[in-house]
């Protein structure tokens, strides 16, 4: 369906994006995760043909996008990250007017335009001026003037930016519902728990450069330790965490406050030795639980710096 | 072409859904357009013009300088009033008086002397404002006039005058240097000018015996002049609103075509930029349907401002119609033209708005929207046949009140056209549609 070819992108000594390369199937997301900066949006508008790349290449069901008014064009939605609407137009004036930069006209528009709205519920609010609206219901209406030409590709560049959880969980609903219809999104975000809810692959870039490209079980499997185990002791007091990291399946053992994590690759095979070594060295404990690195710690790992310090 | 005219009706809407702005943008230039007009003459084109303020200092206090107060206080371009030297000095430093004229002592006496003689010719002080140099060349002119008349009817009419000749008979008469023959000369000169004397006397006594108007006497201008507008027809007056609307038409456009470059340059920095450039549209088309509507609306504007100018002000098209909507149509293509050059070569859009509208009011002003080209310098004059809005103006006025044919309207129209296609390519080719 989509597939993005080494894409490297300068701005005279900066280098925006280098060697970005992925491929997204039809009813697939992917996510574009990197910290501000990284070279997301510059990768989206060279895949929608706003800015044409320094080298590789964009496929849009093998074909590249030739001219401003190629038909391949319409298999693209875009969803820019700043808002897309005229405030001074009502929501329906406003679709109206997109629908006709895709020669949707008369019934045809209507018909889409109705479609849209009722998707992103906003099907009471069509006569009344964009201006009047909420930060959500704004951000529902520009998702919305992407999909009325109903493209096979969208491109979502932070399209929850600055909304209320509300707003952001309806939105999600709204590109589960796309997702169901066999939709390719292509979804960039900031936010790890976006990337993680919505996307079966991740792409992650920093300072322009694509580090990793799995899906969220691979990139864990990027890691040390794919599970924690976190044994709440009875007594800390003598415990020496380095003894642990004898036993074959521990790759990492902290203590803090009476909490003992211990890092293990299988938890099926690791978790029974652990708690068997606690026992015939006297450590009992009243809470065993165990937990999950999420992409927060994938990207600490990959790149040394944490996603939100960025 | 249904995203064309999605995009053209767009603008439209946005540009009307904005009733204050509209309505706004529609009265200021009426109303200055309005108040222009009434300064430049109004409907009948004959404003009362303010007078000069003129103070004089009569040192001399002779017949002589008395009757040159009278005449120069008789003249309707200026408002004479005596004063001392002092307070003349004062007023005129001061701004309150244009000019003050000093009339030293004796020169009544020495004035006469001069007419026949060319000899030792007294000096009238004028104390003037620089920043009036106009109004000074005007009082000079009519001060020489005043002068002349004065003088030579005291010498030829005037007892001082007869006083005079007697004198300068007496000189004659006791001159060693003067040869004979010109003695005898001037003697029948002199002794003519007192027999003319004594003739003009006793004519001015008979007179005023019958209540019959007294001549005026002395050296006058030996002309008249009548003076006739040419407007487009004969009984046509001229009307002061119709080179008032014009200005402040092209004017106001002008500016509405600059909004419409800024608002491209705003455009270019949002998401709906980013929008219109994933849609399948061309170049042309993006372009295209701005130079459209801005031209639409400029139509828009042109026509309510000379529909007001009609209805109320009574400013009619006396030219070519088809010449006049010409012109219009050209100007307002010109101007969505350069608002797109403007998007094109501008950076941010705070520098862009300084310094367009700096160079939109020299088109203005150099177009003579605000002033006629000929107070300006020659050389000021010439650089004007690049300005569009001369070729604006001139069209529009020969069109409305100089009441021109078609053809009058081609050149405006043509060189308007040029000015569109020069500013469209550089638009074109300089405007970035990439958002890097």
């Amino acid at each position: 369906m989509l597939e993005v070819k080494h894409l490297t992108k300068n701005y005279g000594k900066l280098v925006a994006v280098t060697g970005v390369s992925f491929r997204a199937d039809r009813g697939e997301t992917i996510g574009l995760l990197g910290p501000n900066g990284a070279g997301k949006t510059t990768t989206v508008s060279m895949i929608a043909g706003l800015l044409s790349p320094d080298s590789g290449e964009v496929l849009i069901e093998g074909k590249q996008v030739k001219s401003d008014t190629d038909p391949v064009k319409l298999k693209i939605g875009l969803v820019p990250q700043d808002m897309a609407l005229y405030d001074k137009l009502s929501a329906r004036d406003n679709l109206t007017f997109f629908a006709a930069l895709y020669s949707l006209a008369g019934a045809k528009a209507k018909q889409a335009i109705d479609d849209v709205l009722n998707l992103v519920g906003l099907s009471d609010r069509a006569g009344d001026k964009v201006e009047t609206f909420s930060g959500g219901m704004k951000r529902r209406l520009n998702l919305a003037a992407a999909l009325l030409h109903d493209p096979q590709i969208l491109l979502l560049d932070e399209p929850t930016v600055g909304v209320d959880p509300q707003s952001r969980n309806a939105i999600f609903d709204n590109l589960e519902a796309l997702k169901k219809r066999g939709k390719t999104l292509i979804y960039t975000t900031h936010y790890m728990e976006e990337a993680e809810r919505l996307c079966d692959r991740i792409v992650i870039i920093d300072h322009g450069k694509m580090i990793a490209n799995d899906t969220l079980q691979g990139l864990h499997k990027l890691l040390p330790v794919t599970n924690v185990i976190a044994i709440d002791l009875d007594d800390a007091d003598g415990f020496r965490p380095e003894q642990m990291l004898a036993l074959p399946m521990v790759k990492s053992c902290d203590l803090q406050e009476g909490t003992l994590r211990v890092g293990v690759h299988d938890l099926s095979r690791g978790a029974p030795g652990v708690l068997r070594w606690l026992a015939e060295n006297g450590h009992s404990y009243h809470h065993v639980s165990s937990e999950q690195p999420d992409l927060e710690t994938v990207f600490l790992t990959l790149t040394g710096r944490s996603l939100r310090d960025s | 072409m249904i995203p064309f005219l999605a995009l053209v009706r767009k603008d439209l809407k946005l540009f009307f859904s904005d009733r204050k702005a509209v309505i706004v943008g529609l009265l200021v230039p009426i109303v200055l357009a309005s108040f222009f007009g009434f300064l430049f003459g109004g409907q009948s084109g004959k404003a009362e013009t303010s007078k000069v303020p003129v103070l004089v200092i009569d040192q001399d206090e002779s017949n002589i300088s008395r009757s040159l107060i009278t005449q120069l206080g008789g003249d309707k371009n200026l408002d004479v009033k005596p004063a001392t030297l002092d307070a003349a000095r004062e007023a005129v430093r001061k701004g309150k008086a244009t000019v003050a004229i000093v009339i030293p002592k004796d020169f009544g006496k020495d004035a006469g002397h001069a007419l026949f003689t060319g000899e030792n010719k007294p000096e009238l002080g004028v104390l003037y404002d620089p920043s009036h140099n106009v109004e000074l060349g005007m009082v000079r002119g009519i001060l020489s006039g005043a002068v002349m008349q004065t003088v030579s009817k005291e010498m030829f009419t005037g007892k001082a005058g007869r006083e005079m000749v007697n004198e300068s008979l007496t000189q004659v008469e006791n001159n060693p240097r003067i040869s004979a023959e010109d003695r005898k000369a001037l003697r029948d000169l002199l002794g003519s000018v007192n027999a003319l004397n004594e003739r003009q006397n006793e004519h001015r006594e008979r007179e005023g015996a019958s209540g019959q108007r007294e001549l005026s006497g002395g050296l006058t201008m030996p002309y008249g002049t009548r003076e006739q507008a040419i407007t487009s027809g004969q009984d046509i007056e001229y009307n002061g609103y119709a080179h008032a609307f014009s200005g402040m038409g092209v004017q106001f456009i002008l500016f509405m075509g600059l909004d419409v470059g800024i608002a491209l340059l705003m455009l270019r920095q949002s998401g709906l930029w980013q929008r219109l450039r994933a849609a399948p549209l061309s170049r042309t088309m993006l372009l295209g349907s701005r130079t459209v509507s801005a031209s639409v609306i400029a139509g828009f504007i042109l026509l309510v401002l000379f529909g007001f100018a009609r209805v109320v002000f009574g400013v009619h098209i006396r030219g070519s119609f088809a010449g006049f909507v010409g012109v219009c149509a050209a100007f307002s293509l010109m101007t969505a033209a350069f608002g797109l050059m403007v998007a094109a070569l501008g950076e941010t859009v705070e520098a862009t708005r300084g310094y367009s509208i700096m160079a939109t009011l020299i088109m203005v002003m150099l177009g003579g929207a605000w002033v006629p080209t000929f107070v300006f310098p020659a050389w000021l004059r010439r650089l004007t046949v690049v300005v569009p809005t001369r070729w604006a103006m001139d069209g529009l006025d020969g069109m409305i009140w100089r009441g021109l044919g078609f053809s009058s309207a081609l050149a405006p129209i043509g060189v308007l056209l040029l000015f569109t296609l020069l500013f469209g390519v550089v638009a074109v080719m300089r405007f970035r549609w990439r958002t890097e």
